[in-house]
C-alpha cells in the first residue's frame, strides 16, 4: 500500500511524470487494500480491494511487474536483481517491502492447521481449512488479532482469542477498557484467554490444540496468528544496509537508509528504533520521499501521532493522543456503563485546560473532536465531563465543534488533508457530495475513519456559504457580478482599469479581469481585442488553447450546415499548415495544432472563403445544433435547419457568464438533443416548444420546458429576454442550469420573468439584445485587417524564431502533441 | 523537460554579469507580457503599467511544463505582484517567483531595467 501510495503521489507531483518507474511485487496481484483485508472473507473480492487496477499501472508508464521477488541489491552496480535472475539498475531504489506476519517460536508452529494473517492467500488458505472444521483460536489479541478473530467468526467457527498480555489491545486500551470490550466480545460468541503464554502447539502433524505456560491447554482445530509484525527486512543483511535491532531498515528523518540512493518507507522502515504499522504515518513517509525527489520543501519525519479509531464487529473502540497519561502530569475523568457496554476515558493536564489523550469503547463518536482537541491543543470546555458525557449540547457550544477547529487542523491523517483545504474544495469546486470530496481531495481515501468529520464539515461548509450575504468577485472587487453590471451600465465604464480606479482595489488578477472583461463585452459588446491583457488566454488570442501551447481553430458553421466548396476550403486550410482535424460535438469542425503566429494567416484565409469565427474560446454562444428538418426527412414538421440557422447567426458572439449552446429539432424524435441545451427548441405540429437551462457535462441536466407552441417570432423574443435576462443576473462561470437551480421560484418564476414579464422588464431586455445583435463584428475579420493587432501574434518579440521546444508525433495519420518526459 | 527546467535559474540583481537588450518597450502590452528569447532560453517579461514596474520570469510553466507564463494575466494577491498560467491558474510571485498555490514548484525570475526606451533584462551568464 505504501508502495502504491508513494507511485501515485508521484506521478500527481509537479515533476513527478519525470521520472520512469519499475515496480517489483513478490505477490502476484498490484498493491492491494490489507487494512480491509477481513472484508475478503465476509465477500469482498480481490479486485475490489485492489489499491488501482494493473491499467492504472499503464496510463501511469509504470512497469509493474508482478510476481517478482527481489533478492538482492548491488549498490555498486545500483542494480537490483529479481529470483529470476533479471537484473534492473536504478538510479533511486525505494524499499516498500512491508512487512510480514511475526511468529513467535513456539513448538509446533509448523504443523498443519496453522496460519498467518497477512496476505489474500494465507486467507485463501485460512478459508479453504476451515471448511472441515469447527473451531479457531487466534494468537494475539491486538488489533489485528481481533480482526483475525472476526473473520473466524464469519467462517462459521468457534473463535477463541489468546492474548500474552494481561488485556486485550495492549498498545491502545487500558485495563477496565479491556474489560469492557472483552465482555462486548463474549457476548458475540468471541471466547477470550488473557495471560496465555503459549508452551506447546499440540497435534501429531496436524493440530489439535494449544498448551500454555500455566499447565492449562485449549482444544482447537485451527491457530491463526496474528500477534505482530515483522518488516521485510531480509535485503537489509545481503546487501549491507544497516538493520534495526527489532527489525527494518534503518532511515533518518528523511526516510534515506545509510545508502543515500536508497530509500525505506512503511512498515519496513524502522526510523528512531521504531516501525510504524498504521496507514497514515506509512503514507506521510511516501510523501515525504515523493518531495525530496521532486524538490518540494521536506519536512523531517518526527514520529506520529498513533491515534486510531476502528469499529470491530461493530464495536466502537478508539484510542487517541497518550491514552494512558496518569500521575502528576494528568488527571483522568472515567465514564463506565457496563449496562450498555460504553467506556469513555480523557486525560487532561492538572491545570484542566488541555486534553492529553483519552479510550473511547462502545462509542466512539465524540473521537475526531476530541483527537483534534488533542492535536491542535484547543481549550477544554470548564466542565470538560461534557466531552464524554451527553450534557445537553454542551460539546457543541464549548469549543469543540467543527467550526472552531483552525483551518491548518488535519482532518485526513492518512492523506494529510486540513480543514482549510476541505473547505475551500467545496466552496471552489461546488462540491456537495461526501464521494465528490474523496475525488477532489482524497480525503477520507486511506482509513476512512475521518468520514463522519468531512460530513460535518460539508454541512457546516455549505450552510455557511447559503448564509453569505455577500457574494464578492475576488479580493479587489467587494461587488457581485450582478452589482458590477449594474455599476458599469449606469456609470458607463468602459474599461477595466477605470473601473477598478474607481470601485476596486489593488491590481486585479486572473478571477475578476476575464469576469470584467466579460460583462463590458456583454454591456457595450466592443471588441474584446481592444484590452486584450483581461482576457483569458483562448480569448487574448481568439483560439483555444491546447496541450503544448498550440491553438486550435473554430470557424463558424451555423446549423451545422456547410457547403462542399466550404468544407474543401477548411481541408485544404488544414492541410496547408499541417492542422489536425476533428468534428465537434456541436457540428462543426475543430483544426488543432496552430502555432500562435500562424492563427492570422489561417483566418485570412478562411474569412476570404466565407467564414467567421466560431466564438468557440469565449465564454459566448457556441453552436445551434440542427437535426435535418422537413427539408429532408420523412418525420419533421417544421424546418428545423433554416431556424437553427437564424438562431445562431441572431446570438453569434455574444459574451456571457459561461458559454451558451442550443439546439433545433425538427419533431419530437430530438435528434438534436435540444434538451440538454442552454436553450432547445423542439418543433410542434402548431411551432415550437421552448426548453432552457439544460446542460452536458460532468452534471447532466435536461432543460426544462419554458412554453409551448410557439410562433417563430415570439419564440426569438423569450429566448432574448432569457438570455440578457441570465447575463444580467448570473455569477461568473454559472452555466443557465446552475444559474435556474440557484434561483429562487425555479422554473416557475423564470417563466414569470420571461413570459409573463412579471417584473417589467420585457422590453429592456428586448431593447438590450437588439442592440448586441446590430453591433455585432467578427473579431478575427477585425485582426486580419489590422496589422497593429496581426503583430500580437508572435511567440517571441525579439526575435522572429518560433517557440523551439515545440514538439510533435504522429497518430492515426495525423499529428498530435508530442508528451514530455 | 526536467533538463529544460533546470535551465532557469532565479537571479539576483547583485549577481547580474550581463544585461540584455531584449526589446523596446513597445513591444510589451501595458498590464501584460510577451516572451523573449536570450540563448535557449525563453524568458517573460511584464510590463506591469498600472504599478510602474517591470518582471522576468521564466516561460515555462512548471506545473505541466508548458512554454506559456508570458500569456498569463497579471495581477496581486494583496502586495504581491504575480502572474497566473493559461493553462491551470497556478500563481507565482513575479517578484520571488514563488508557487502562491501553496504546493509545487517555483519558477526563476530575473531582473528588469529600462534604458533608452528599452527593455533590459539581467542575467548571471
Amino acid at each position: 500500500m505504501t508502495g502504491f501510495k508513494f507511485c501515485e503521489k508521484l506521478r500527481s507531483a509537479e515533476g513527478g511524470q519525470n521520472f520512469h518507474l519499475t515496480v517489483f511485487g513478490e505477490e502476484p496481484l498490484p498493491a492491494y487494500d490489507r487494512v480491509h483485508l477481513s472484508s475478503y472473507i465476509a465477500g469482498t473480492t480481490a479486485e475490489e480491494l485492489l489499491m488501482a487496477p494493473r491499467t492504472w499501472y499503464q496510463e501511469n508508464q509504470i512497469d509493474l511487474r508482478t510476481n517478482e521477488l527481489i533478492v538482492s541489491i548491488d549498490r555498486k552496480k545500483k542494480t537490483v536483481k529479481g529470483h529470476t535472475g533479471v537484473e534492473v539498475p536504478y538510479d533511486i531504489l525505494i524499499l516498500a517491502t512491508g512487512s510480514g506476519a511475526f511468529v513467535p517460536s513456539v513448538e509446533g508452529v509448523e504443523k498443519k492447521g496453522v496460519f498467518v494473517y497477512r496476505t489474500l492467500e494465507d486467507l485463501d488458505a485460512i478459508v479453504s481449512y476451515a471448511k472441515n472444521v469447527k473451531s479457531a483460536a487466534v494468537m494475539g489479541g491486538g488489533l489485528l488479532g481481533l480482526e483475525a478473530a472476526k473473520s473466524v467468526l464469519d467462517l462459521g467457527l468457534e473463535a477463541h482469542v489468546v492474548e500474552f498480555a494481561p488485556r486485550l489491545m495492549p498498545r491502545q486500551l487500558d485495563e477496565a477498557a479491556s474489560a469492557v470490550l472483552q465482555k462486548k466480545l463474549e457476548d458475540l460468541g468471541i471466547h477470550i484467554h488473557l495471560n496465555k503464554n503459549t508452551r506447546r502447539i499440540n497435534g501429531n502433524g496436524k493440530l489439535t490444540g494449544l498448551e500454555f505456560m500455566d499447565d492449562t491447554s485449549l482444544p482447537v482445530d485451527m491457530l491463526v496468528i496474528s500477534a505482530g509484525i515483522k518488516p521485510r527486512d531480509e535485503l537489509a543483511v545481503s546487501s549491507g544496509l544497516e538493520k534495526a535491532p527489532r527489525g527494518g531498515f534503518v532511515v533518518n528523518e528523511y526516510m534515506q537508509t545509510s545508502d543515500e540512493s536508497i530509500y525505506a518507507i512503511g512498515e519496513a522502515a524502522s526510523c528512531n528504533n521504531s516501525v510504524y504499522g498504521l496507514i497514515a504515518p506509512c503514507y506521510e513517509m511516501a510523501t515525504q520521499v515523493v518531495n525530496q525527489l521532486t524538490g518540494q520543501a521536506v519536512r523531517p519525519f518526527k514520529g506520529f501521532d498513533m491515534s486510531t479509531k476502528l469499529k470491530l464487529i461493530g464495536i466502537d473502540v478508539a484510542s487517541f493522543g497518550d491514552p494512558f497519561a496518569t500521575g502528576k502530569e494528568a488527571k483522568s475523568i472515567v465514564y463506565e456503563d457496563s449496562v450498555k457496554g460504553l467506556y469513555k476515558r480523557i486525560n487532561i493536564t492538572p491545570d484542566g485546560k488541555n486534553l492529553l489523550g483519552g479510550i473511547l469503547v462502545g462509542d466512539a463518536s465524540s473521537y475526531n473532536m476530541l483527537w483534534q482537541m488533542v492535536q491542535n491543543s484547543l481549550p477544554v470546555p470548564s466542565v470538560p465531563e461534557s466531552l464524554i458525557l451527553n450534557i445537553g449540547k454542551a460539546s457543541e457550544h464549548q469549543g469543540a465543534g467543527i467550526e472552531n477547529l483552525p483551518a491548518d487542523a488535519q482532518i485526513c491523517s492518512c492523506e494529510n488533508i486540513t480543514k482549510g483545504a476541505i473547505c475551500k474544495a467545496i466552496e471552489e469546486g461546488g462540491l456537495t457530495q461526501l464521494s465528490e470530496i474523496k475525488s477532489c481531495t482524497k480525503a477520507g481515501t486511506g482509513c476512512g475513519g475521518c468520514m463522519p468529520m468531512i460530513s460535518d464539515l460539508l454541512k457546516y461548509q455549505l450552510n455557511a456559504m447559503g448564509k453569505q450575504v455577500r457574494n464578492v468577485l475576488c479580493e479587489h472587487f467587494g461587488y457581485s457580478r450582478q452589482e458590477l453590471l449594474d455599476i458599469i451600465k449606469v456609470k458607463e465604464i468602459k474599461s477595466y482599469e477605470v473601473l477598478l480606479d474607481e470601485f476596486g482595489k489593488g491590481d486585479g488578477c486572473e478571477v475578476c479581469k476575464p469576469a470584467v472583461a466579460s460583462i463590458l463585452a456583454s454591456v457595450w459588446n466592443e471588441l474584446i481585442t481592444k484590452q486584450d491583457t483581461i482576457q483569458d488566454t483562448n480569448d487574448r488570442f481568439l483560439a483555444n488553447i491546447q496541450r503544448g501551447g498550440t491553438y486550435s481553430v473554430v470557424p463558424r458553421i451555423p446549423g451545422g450546415e456547410i457547403t462542399p466548396e466550404k468544407l474543401i476550403v477548411i481541408g485544404e486550410v488544414a492541410r496547408k499548415y499541417g492542422l489536425y482535424t476533428k468534428i465537434t460535438g456541436g457540428q462543426r469542425i475543430d483544426l488543432f495544432g496552430a502555432r500562435v503566429d500562424q492563427l492570422p494567416d489561417i483566418w485570412e484565409e478562411l474569412i476570404n472563403a466565407g467564414f467567421e469565427s466560431g466564438h468557440a474560446y469565449g465564454k459566448s454562444l457556441r453552436t445551434v445544433k440542427s437535426c435535418v428538418g422537413t427539408t429532408w426527412c420523412r418525420f419533421g414538421v417544421q424546418d428545423a435547419v433554416s431556424f437553427a440557422i437564424q438562431v445562431e447567426e441572431r446570438y453569434r458572439g455574444l459574451r456571457s457568464p459561461h458559454k451558451l449552446k442550443g439546439a433545433v429539432s425538427g419533431c419530437i424524435r430530438e435528434c438534436a438533443e435540444a434538451q440538454s441545451k442552454d436553450f432547445g427548441i423542439i418543433a410542434t405540429e402548431k411551432g415550437w416548444n421552448l426548453y432552457v437551462c439544460g446542460n452536458g457535462g460532468s452534471k447532466p441536466q435536461h432543460a426544462q420546458l419554458l412554453a409551448t407552441d410557439l410562433d417563430s417570432a415570439t419564440c426569438l423574443r423569450y429566448i432574448d429576454r432569457f438570455l440578457m435576462f441570465y447575463i444580467r443576473t448570473a455569477e461568473p462561470l454559472n452555466r443557465t442550469a446552475t444559474w435556474l437551480n440557484k434561483m429562487e421560484g425555479g422554473i416557475d418564476y423564470l417563466r414569470d420573468v420571461v413570459v409573463n414579464d412579471s417584473l417589467n422588464i420585457g422590453a429592456e431586455l428586448e431593447n438590450e439584445m437588439t442592440r448586441m445583435i446590430e453591433t455585432y463584428a467578427c473579431e478575427w475579420k477585425e485582426v486580419v485587417n489590422n496589422p497593429e493587432l496581426r503583430a500580437r501574434f508572435r511567440h517571441f518579440v525579439n526575435v522572429e524564431e518560433n517557440d523551439p521546444t515545440m514538439a510533435f508525433q504522429e497518430m492515426r495519420g495525423q499529428k498530435i502533441p508530442a508528451s514530455w518526459g | 523537460m526536467i533538463t529544460e527546467l533546470e535551465k532557469y535559474r532565479n537571479t539576483d540583481f547583485s549577481k547580474v554579469t550581463h544585461w540584455y537588450k531584449a526589446a523596446p518597450v513597445g513591444s510589451f502590452p501595458e498590464n501584460g507580457g510577451a516572451c523573449i528569447k536570450y540563448k535557449d532560453l525563453q524568458v517573460a517579461v511584464f510590463n506591469f503599467s498600472r504599478r510602474k514596474e517591470w518582471y522576468a520570469c521564466q516561460n515555462l510553466c512548471p506545473h505541466k511544463m508548458q512554454m506559456i507564463l508570458s500569456r498569463g494575466m497579471i495581477g496581486s494577491e494583496g502586495e504581491e505582484p504575480k502572474v497566473a498560467c493559461p493553462f491551470h491558474k497556478k500563481t507565482f510571485s513575479l517578484k520571488s517567483g514563488k508557487n502562491m498555490n501553496g504546493d509545487g514548484c517555483d519558477i526563476a525570475t530575473y531582473p528588469v531595467k529600462i534604458q533608452d526606451g528599452f527593455v533590459f533584462v539581467g542575467f548571471e551568464a
